[in-house]
């Protein structure tokens, strides 16, 4: 993991006093409601419906037990005992008081953790595979570009006032776990035909009111030359994006307008006048950075171990559970676990701080300290032992946090919604409850397989439901919530955009409406297939019938 | 509106002439871009400075084979929250070798000041909390990681070899 060196250290600490006294001047009226914004937007602090609410940065995923045991305590002391992860690997606290902020900032910074750019029109947090370093198909780990973009952004002075806010994912894996083509900028590593590895460039990805997949725009870019690369596109877009409609000044709006050859162009004929200047990587750098995220040194562990063996067959329950949360991990003996944050009928993503303290203490005995948070709002431990699944199983259960659903239909994502955001339609929230609990039970009778639920409150869609297998929109109809519902979307490496089914449903009817979607794909699935893969291939219609026959 | 030079408050030594206002015999003065290009050689041959205000959409390549003879370069904030002019900075500064007087005017505010100097402006047209908050803003944050106009920033640097020991 990446640990700060005295540089780092020094940073924060004058970010944290100078954020200090900027709540201070407004506190004292100094500073207008107007000037003050942006800047507390930069430390990731927002005034929501009821209170104001502090974003953590996650940079790429990665906790340690410490830092874990840090967010435990600002949500015991400074908010209402829990917090709630977010899509973007962030964590958010909904009540937290102005006044406070400056000592829990302070607090979190002994951590090595902030708020910085996690908000705002700048760029933001950079995501990525919640699995890097760990699973068994990655070509190159992504968290050393993440951590190098990660420093390169950091009140980047040219780059803190764009059109609008700004999101880079990476992943090093073919399989996409990251989403990387819903970003602003996707950044891929791979192999070219020489062997060497680089980076695919996309660039216009992003949902929210216009959905779009992002564009390439550059096959293969050579790792040295990432920064002035990304340079290059963050100084077209600052220059030519959009700045006189919100709705319009993101990225991927220009992509669209110029459409992605010119914005290739452009990109190159900048990149060009730079590349060989101050931003080149170093090989230096890049090794001194990579030395952070060196794998743990694995102690021999046993492949077959019959501890687990003997469990599985025992108890049914903690074979479910392997089946869907563990994941096979790189090193023979060694699994990846994912902690589900959506039992059934909990708000999704929700943590307690006791959850907190108690799995920063179950990562310091089962995972070299390590928690990832994934954009689906689960959280993992990437690298436990196979013959200590049993016990990790039980001290999970215990804590009501080995609920059996990764990846499955009640493994919903859902954005905060009416509970707590201002411009909401509709209660994402139980919604997915309900749902969750309902399609566990169908999950349980029928053995649904891989199904991704995503619940958006409106259409600035924090709650990806375009890419959703099945998506859930709230929208308003004459003051009353409805959910316009689409099917067939994708943040994988098949990425697409889900399509409307047909006109919204009332709220009192969405849970049975999506029910029967699903129960329709149980009819119709031939061997194996997911339900993506069934509506890829017979198409809409029969899903029509049986919303039009359920609303 | 108060102007900070080296930290200092000083007099403003440019004056601007409007785009329909006649030039005056001497005198520094700056004039818009579109009036730099149609008058751009009586400008010149004036005997006397002359500076430049760019609105965000002037190019800023089209200063370039006179920017040696250019006393002053102004580039505008019209909303603090607008980005533009640190990338016409950066531009003037670091692709075209601008070294004259490179001034922040607009909605500047103390709390942008950072961002301008590291994209290479030197002087600002600040307002009355600017320039008394202006040393204050202009240290609180010595450290910066990537680089920009006037420093290589740390992020390339404290790993390799030519290890820098300071800050800035
Ligand atoms: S999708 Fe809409 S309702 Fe949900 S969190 Fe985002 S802005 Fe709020």
């Amino acid at each position: 993991m990446y640990r700060y060196d005295e540089f780092d250290h020094d940073f924060l600490a004058e970010r944290v006093a100078q954020f200090g006294d900027q709540v201070a001047r407004r506190l004292s009226g100094e500073l207008t409601e107007e000037e003050f914004r942006p800047l507390r937007l930069m430390n990731g602090l927002y005034l929501q419906l009821h209170a104001y609410m502090l974003r953590i940065a996650i940079p790429y995923g990665t906790l340690s037990a410490t830092q874990l045991r840090a967010l435990a305590h600002v949500a015991r002391r400074y908010d209402n005992g829990y917090g709630h992860f977010t899509t973007r690997q962030n964590m958010q606290f909904n009540w937290i008081k102005l006044e406070e902020v400056p000592q829990a900032m302070a607090d979190l910074a002994a951590a090595e953790m902030h708020g910085i750019q996690t908000s705002g029109n700048c760029i933001r947090n950079v995501t990525a595979d919640q699995w890097a370093g760990v699973a068994p198909d990655e070509i190159e780990d992504p968290r050393v570009w993440c951590e190098i973009i990660r420093q390169w952004s950091t009140l980047h002075p040219e780059f803190s006032f764009l059109p609008r806010k700004f999101k880079i994912a990476v992943t090093g894996s073919p399989h996409d776990r990251a989403a990387v083509r819903v970003h602003d900028i996707g950044l891929r590593l791979h192999r070219n035909e020489a062997g060497e590895i680089g980076f695919e460039v996309m660039v216009g990805g992003g949902l929210g009111r216009t959905p779009y997949i992002a564009k390439t725009i550059r096959e293969f870019l050579p790792k040295q030359d990432l920064l002035s690369y990304l340079e290059a596109i963050l100084r077209v877009y600052n220059q030519l994006g959009r700045r006189d409609n919100i709705y319009k000044a993101r990225i991927k709006i220009l992509v669209h307008a110029l459409g992605a050859e010119k914005i290739a162009e452009l990109v190159e004929a900048e990149w060009q006048q730079m590349r060989d200047g101050a931003l080149k990587l170093p090989q230096a750098t890049i090794d001194a950075i990579s030395t952070h995220f060196a794998p743990p040194d694995y102690p021999t562990r046993d492949p077959m171990p019959p501890q687990l063996m003997a469990a599985r067959l025992r108890d049914p329950d903690f074979a479910r559970w392997l089946r869907s949360n563990v994941a096979p991990h790189r090193v023979p003996g060694y699994a990846i676990v994912s902690i589900s944050l959506k039992p059934e009928g909990a708000p999704p993503g929700d943590c307690t701080a006791g959850q907190m303290d108690a799995l920063a203490d179950l990562s310091e005995r089962y995972s070299f300290g390590e928690t990832r948070v994934t954009h689906e709002q689960n959280l993992v431990f990437p690298h436990v032992a196979q013959e200590h699944l049993p016990e990790l199983w039980r001290a999970l259960d215990a804590l009501e946090l080995a609920t059996p659903n990764i990846g499955l239909a009640s493994d919903i994502i859902a954005c905060p919604g009416l509970d707590y955001c201002s411009l909401a339609n509709a209660r994402s929230i139980p919604v997915a409850q309900h749902l969750g609990q309902r399609l566990g039970a169908l999950d349980r009778q029928h053995d649904l397989g891989n199904l991704q639920v995503k619940i958006s409150g409106c259409i600035n869609a924090c709650g990806h439901h375009h890419v959703g297998h099945i998506g859930l929109l709230g929208v308003d109809k004459n003051g009353e919530e409805f959910y316009q519902i689409t099917l067939g979307g994708s943040a994988a490496d098949d990425a697409s955009l889900g399509a409307i089914l047909g006109p919204a449903v009332a709220y009192d009817k969405v849970v049975d409406t999506v029910a029967s979607l699903v129960e329709g794909y149980v009819g119709l699935r031939e061997n194996g297939e997911r339900f993506l893969d069934t509506y890829r291939r017979v198409g809409a219609a029969p899903f029509k019938e049986r919303l039009n026959a359920a609303r | 509106m108060p102007l900070v030079k080296d930290g200092a408050l000083v007099a403003d030594a440019w004056t601007r002439i409007a785009d329909d206002a006649a030039l005056p015999g001497d005198g520094a003065v700056t004039v818009s871009f579109k009036r730099w290009e149609a008058e751009r050689s009586s400008l010149l041959g004036r005997n006397a400075p002359v500076g430049v205000f760019l609105g965000n959409t002037d190019p800023v390549e089209a200063l370039a084979s006179d920017l040696n003879r250019i006393g002053v370069v102004m580039l505008d904030f019209p909303k603090y929250t607008d980005g533009r002019a640190y990338s016409q900075a950066r531009l003037l500064r670091e692709r075209l070798g601008y070294r004259g007087e490179l001034r922040a005017t607009g909605n500047v505010l103390r709390d942008q000041l950072l961002f301008m100097r590291r994209s290479g402006f030197d002087t600002y047209e600040v307002d009355e909390r600017g320039a008394a908050g202006f040393a204050a803003s202009m240290a609180a944050v010595t450290h910066a990681y990537q680089p920009a106009t006037n420093d290589a920033g740390m992020l390339l640097r404290r790993y390799t070899s030519a290890r820098a020991s300071g800050a800035k």
